[in-house]
């Protein structure tokens, strides 16, 4: 399959009329890879408030794994990127015009990704049970906002994943015209990829 | 959120607008997903916020003209604004953070981007719509409520926010130091949901820049006016998300006690100045480089000629638009920030200067020797560039560190950012609004009171901010709610009482332009389709253009500005004519659309 879309120079989702060359993918694609593009700042801005803030007083930090629960969040970690694999297989199988598959995975998907936000919470739950709190000096300020603001991230893709799975479950999408099962799992891989990055700087360093 | 749109539009481009329109009255006119529409939405809430911030202009104008004299209508204020008339310390603070929150977000910002962002993108590249239409509706549905949420604080306990436009920490995290909670925390919210809005809008400028040009179309046939808002766009993509970031931390430490800027708990007030400033400075490129693009525009129609050097001008928005990123800490040189670095953005600030001057003397290039045609919008235009210039120059001045330290948040930095704002921004504006206004509401503005309201606006602008450089040289601060409680201000008063005369005949005389906005709109003379002999595409379609613009897609053969061209025996080639040489018939009577 990946041989025979590497024979058409150009994407088979572009739009029939003559336009002018734009960027060589379907409008959808584009306008999510943009929005990614500020999604990417906004996440930098924390990340990066969270680097100068812990640079500058590092004594506000615990040890790792004195204050948070290192195996729980890593099973979650590996959660998540479970739901980048079966998104993926998703994507694969409706490309094959497998749309029973298809179904499957994006459940799966779904499930996955709402069992994060689960953990997280639950995380939460016993992190503010302990007294560990958003007003805790500036560990707590800057781990409730990052890890809370990818959770919301996380969040708002289980909705649209939903809505993507309804789609798919009413036929919407073929293996000719499926731009909202690509959409959507570019945004999931963002968000699973921004964890990435979050888990390692807030929970191993 | 994004994906909302996924799979919902269509592939193919609707060529079935011959029909009638059979849209509902809310569906054509209130949640419209048509950009023309949107465009002239925004237009009216930018038109409001720009009398209110004015209003708030004239309260700060008024106490510092005639400190402790009643305001006349003082009374009629609630008594924790004025107390017997006169302005109290708190709501003056108020004011002046109103005042700038209001211009910058909700009257500038959305002029330019967000009307003709929205109204000329598709038109000019010859697109039906906007490539998200309904995340468009959704981008200003979300602008008014963040709005009325701003305009809100004036109704809650402790007012308005008052810790400046730029609400530095920890000022603004902190009530107890203003006495501002609600307040502030609106302020907060307004912006984040308003960074939304302008998110939605700006990736949806984007992608149909890059994926919606007509055939023939390419990037080098742009007008200018596509190229700078494409340019803003960028920057309002990627620098909104950081004030957006930035106003969430301080959302939090002032409502779930967080941190980050309280020095006390080892926050850093410092960071919000960076992460303000990161996104502020672009947006100060996002608040002119729109105006300049369409100013090129007018220019080159008024002055009959090409745009001279075209490419370069393209190149100078994009290196504006890309130094822009490297220059933030010019506004921090005496934060307390590292010298050194000051160094460093004091030599990238500079650098603007070479792209900016290049655009100055392209303007001045394209009217050289030109059959100058003296309408109402050319001569904003020409305004523009002049006032773009001074307030240009003094920019320059700041920019170097030593001088800077000299004229710090005084009335020097008032001027300027008024020269550019006003003077630049705004002059442009009124230039926009006047050349595309035939085209929105298919009816001319009148000429004659155009011109009565351009000439008193220049004297009374110039009047009021030119003198703030005085002021400022003699060392008046800005944002002080009596200047003449300071000895050293006294000789100063006349000044200030003259500004502020000058700013109620420069406040008085907009309602001219108001006047002449909302009768044209009903009794002005009938639009033809292209008024100025303009050679964009939007001219070639009836004034107002039908839903859904173009009936065929239009092909482009030429770039936008081929006045005066030896090709033809009009003055002027339209984008979507094929051959050179050709007549096409009179002036007013096009050969495609309808």
């Amino acid at each position: 399959m990946a041989h025979a879309a590497a024979i058409h120079t150009e994407d088979v989702m572009l739009p029939p009329p003559a336009r002018e060359a734009g960027a060589g993918v379907y409008t959808e694609k584009l306008g999510m890879w943009i929005f990614l593009g500020s999604e990417v700042m906004f996440f930098t801005a924390l990340i990066g408030t969270y680097v100068i803030l812990r640079f500058a007083h590092p004594s506000s930090w615990k040890n790792p794994g004195e204050v948070l629960n290192i195996p729980v969040t890593a099973v979650n970690t590996f959660l998540l990127i479970c739901s980048s694999v079966t998104m993926v297989k998703a994507f694969a199988a409706v490309q094959d015009g497998l749309l029973r598959q298809l179904r499957l995975w994006l459940v799966a998907t779904c499930i996955i990704g709402a069992s994060f936000v689960g953990v997280q919470v639950y995380e939460y739950t016993h992190l503010i049970e302990k007294g560990f709190v958003p007003s805790e000096g500036l560990y707590g300020s800057t781990f409730y906002t990052m890890t809370g603001f990818h959770g919301f991230h996380v969040t708002m893709g289980v909705i649209c994943m939903i809505y993507v799975t309804l789609k798919a479950f009413r036929g919407k999408y073929t293996q000719a015209d499926h731009r909202g099962v690509e959409v959507i799992g570019l945004y999931w891989h963002f968000v699973d990829l921004v964890w990435i990055i979050l888990f390692t700087i807030v929970y191993l360093i | 959120m994004a994906t909302t749109a996924t799979g919902t539009t269509p592939f193919t481009y609707d060529h079935g607008h011959e029909h009638v329109d059979d849209r509902s009255f809310i569906r054509k006119y209130i949640f419209s997903t048509d950009h023309k529409i949107i465009g002239i939405q925004f237009l009216i809430m930018s038109l409001t916020f720009l009398l209110l911030g004015g209003m708030l202009a004239m309260v700060m104008r008024w106490q510092l003209g005639f400190p402790g004299k009643p305001l006349p209508g003082g009374t009629l204020l609630p008594d924790t604004y004025t107390s017997g008339g006169v302005v109290l310390p708190e709501f003056y603070n108020s004011a002046v953070t109103m005042h700038g929150t209001f211009m910058v977000f909700f009257a500038i910002m959305p002029l330019l981007v967000g009307v003709f962002g929205n109204y000329l993108i598709p038109l000019k590249i010859g697109a039906p719509d906007m490539a998200f239409p309904r995340i468009n509706m959704a981008s200003f549905w979300t602008a008014v409520p963040a709005g009325l949420l701003m305009l809100a604080g004036f109704f809650v306990e402790g007012g308005s926010a008052a810790a400046g436009w730029t609400s530095y920490a920890p000022l603004s995290a902190r009530s107890d130091l203003t006495g501002v909670h609600l307040g502030q925390i609106f302020w907060c919210v307004s912006l984040i949901v308003l960074g939304l809005s302008s998110i939605m809008g700006s990736f949806n400028y984007i992608t149909t820049v890059i994926n919606l040009r007509a055939p023939g179309m390419n990037w080098f046939r742009l007008p200018l006016s596509i190229w700078a808002l494409f340019v803003t766009a960028c920057l309002v993509l990627l620098a909104i998300p950081v004030l957006s970031g930035a106003a969430i931390l301080l959302l939090f430490d002032q409502t779930i006690g967080t941190h980050f800027f309280d020095p006390q708990a080892g926050g850093q007030p410092l960071l919000w100045q960076h992460l303000f400033w990161f996104f502020g400075h672009p947006e100060v490129y996002i608040l002119i480089l729109p105006g300049m693009g369409m100013v090129s525009d007018i220019i080159a129609n008024g002055a009959r000629k090409p745009v001279f050097g075209y490419t370069s001008m393209v190149l100078a928005i994009i290196a504006i638009g890309f130094l822009g990123w490297g220059v933030w800490g010019h506004h921090m040189f005496q934060s307390g920030m590292n010298p050194t670095l000051g160094t460093t953005f004091m030599i990238s600030t500079l650098l603007i200067a070479v792209p900016s001057a290049i655009k100055t003397f392209n303007w001045l290039g394209t009217i050289w020797k030109g059959q100058i045609t003296f309408h109402v919008p050319m001569l904003h235009a020409l305004a523009f560039v002049s006032m773009f210039v001074i307030g240009g120059l003094s920019g320059v001045f700041m920019a170097a560190s030593p001088f800077d330290i000299y004229i710090h948040d005084t009335y020097f930095i008032v001027a300027h950012l008024h020269y550019v704002l006003f003077g630049g921004s705004l002059f442009a504006i009124f230039a926009a609004v006047t050349y595309w206004y035939p085209k929105m509401f298919g009816r001319m503005m009148n000429p004659t009171v155009g011109k009565v309201h351009f000439w008193l606006t220049l004297v009374f602008y110039n009047c009021t901010f030119f003198p703030m450089h005085q002021l400022g040289l003699h060392g008046h601060m800005r944002r002080i709610y009596d200047p003449t409680q300071y000895a050293f201000l006294k000789d100063l008063q006349p000044v200030n009482t003259f500004i502020s005369i000058s700013a109620f005949l420069l406040f008085a005389t907009q309602f001219i332009f108001a006047a002449n906005f909302i009768m044209s709109w009903f009794k002005g003379e009938k639009a033809p389709n292209n008024p100025w002999l303009d050679n964009g595409l939007e001219w070639t379609l009836p004034s107002p253009p039908p839903h859904g613009n173009f009936a065929t897609v239009p092909t482009v053969y030429r770039g936008p500005y081929e006045y005066s061209s030896p090709h033809s025996d009009q003055d002027y080639i339209p984008q979507n004519v094929p051959t050179p040489g050709g007549g096409y018939g009179a002036p007013h009577t096009q050969p495609a659309g309808d």
